[in-house]
């Protein structure tokens, strides 16, 4: 049973927060570091697979186009849950990928990750880039560059806007609770990241650390949001 | 001194072009020979974009055909076409300059010369690295054509070029065109600018709602336009 804390309680559990946070406590510090691998790890890999596929889209024109880039941009509100569902039902002992022994590794955190934001990097590249070819395509079919080599022109020339969408995509992979919490199994020390230790610490009342790591996460957010908005300023003094 | 002709002639037979079932071109017969350049004149809405595109392929003829019949194998390779708004990439002018040269297979020795020679034409070498996107509108335009030279194309397709420019920029325009043209590259440029047709034009092909009312050499079009509506339109009347 959980009882509401008094507001003195609460006072006290921000201080005892700020304490962690300051003198850099060596639990909240290897849970920040593995929330940051698994995050970064993931958007790395769903970047190989989102960008490419968001350009492809955004070039190539053929029959169901329309309703691949519908599909597409309804993925990007794939809930965390179904993420860590689907990647559990592939890792689990009986699934398909079962004896790789990846399941409650953070591995599979990385996967789970990658799948969820996969199809927001590429939704939001396609958009991004969709907007570019229509201002291109005439001049790069006139130099001969068919959509295939418009790909790579358009991923290059999109650089700074396609920051902001690697951005947005961390984002969202660093806030998320439930893929991870699914297929890492929350285990301390080894699968024990930000936000399913908030949710564990809070459910078990220690707020302190449950705290600390709501104030790293926050920062963390804010620290992307400002890049993003300094990257934008940049591009937009760099490339017009 | 000029290189035998690899593509020139270029003949359109019984050129049309609708979109959505509306025709925009109709019937057009033209050969266009070596030379001095080519003006294809006409109100707005005559179709001159469109025969270009037609002419350069960037748009499927609905009818007829366009045929070079020059002894290359390879048409596309020796066209180039700049366009009324220069479509510059979020790159250096340098990279601007090597990236078709690249498409075209040339080793970065050779691109680079040919840049270095490029950007002497248009007066543009003091600014090789600057993003080309925050070039004034008519360095933009100038290096658009230096882009187009650099192919050392045989025939240039420029759709009214000087269009958004002011005076200044259009006299530089018009020099490197001149300087283009004396080196053999013929030019087949869209214009509703009658003072710039008459400075440039070897002949004039008139355009009028989507028909090829006259194609002659320029000095007999001017002085004697064989159509109503070709006095009409040298007279400054307005046509629609």
């Amino acid at each position: 049973m959980v009882s509401l804390p008094a507001m003195n309680d609460l006072h006290s559990a921000f201080g005892q927060a700020l304490g962690l946070v300051a003198d850099g406590d060596a639990t909240l510090g290897n849970i920040v570091l593995l929330s940051l691998r698994v995050s970064l790890t993931a958007v790395a890999l769903a970047a190989l697979v989102g960008l490419p596929l968001g350009a492809l889209l955004a070039v190539a024109r053929f029959p169901g186009r329309g309703g691949v880039v519908v599909a597409l941009n309804a993925l990007m509100g794939l809930p965390p849950v179904v993420a860590g569902l689907l990647i559990y039902l592939l890792l689990s002992r009986s699934g398909p990928l079962g004896p790789l022994g990846l399941l409650f590794t953070p591995t599979a955190m990385v996967i789970a990750q990658a799948l969820l934001i996969a199809p927001i990097l590429a939704a939001l590249a396609r958009q991004v880039l969709e907007a570019m070819w229509e201002e291109y395509a005439e001049q790069l079919r006139s130099f001969g560059a068919g959509p295939w080599r418009a790909v790579p022109t358009l991923l290059w020339d999109g650089r700074f806007a396609l920051l902001t969408v690697l951005l947005a995509g961390f984002g969202r992979a660093s806030a998320e609770v439930g893929a991870v919490m699914i297929v890492g199994g929350n285990i301390e020390g080894f699968t024990r990241v930000m936000t399913t230790a908030i949710a564990l610490e809070t459910s078990k009342g220690d707020l302190p650390l449950a705290l600390a790591l709501g104030m790293v996460l926050m920062a963390i957010v804010l620290t992307v949001n400002a890049l993003a908005q300094g990257l934008r300023d940049i591009a937009a003094r760099q490339a017009g | 001194m000029r290189a035998p002709e690899a593509i020139l002639p270029l003949r359109a037979e019984g050129l049309g072009f609708s979109a959505d079932g509306v025709a925009i071109l109709k019937g057009i017969g033209l050969t266009i020979e070596a030379g001095r350049p080519t003006l294809v004149i006409g109100p707005n809405g005559a179709g001159k974009s469109v025969l270009l595109r037609l002419l350069h392929r960037l748009l499927p003829p609905t009818t007829g055909h366009v045929t070079w019949d020059g002894p290359a194998a390879d048409p596309r390779r020796h066209q180039a076409m700049v366009f009324q708004r220069p479509v510059l990439l979020r790159r250096s002018v340098l990279a601007n300059l090597r990236y078709p040269l690249a498409l075209a297979g040339l080793d970065r020795a050779e691109q680079d010369r040919r840049a270095a020679e490029a950007l002497a034409l248009v007066g543009l070498a003091p600014l090789a690295d600057r993003p080309a996107r925050k070039l004034s509108g008519g360095e933009q335009q100038r290096l658009a054509l230096a882009r187009a030279a650099a192919l050392r194309p045989e025939v240039l397709f420029l759709d009214e070029p000087c269009a958004s420019l002011d005076p200044a920029a259009t006299r530089a325009v018009e020099e490197t065109l001149q300087a283009l043209a004396a080196r053999g590259t013929k030019l087949v440029m869209a214009t509703h600018d009658l003072a710039q047709a008459r400075r440039l034009a070897g002949d004039v092909a008139f355009l009028h709602r989507g028909r090829l009312l006259e194609h002659a050499p320029a000095a007999r079009f001017f002085a004697a336009p064989a159509t109503a509506e070709a006095a009409a339109f040298l007279r400054g009347e307005l046509l629609w």
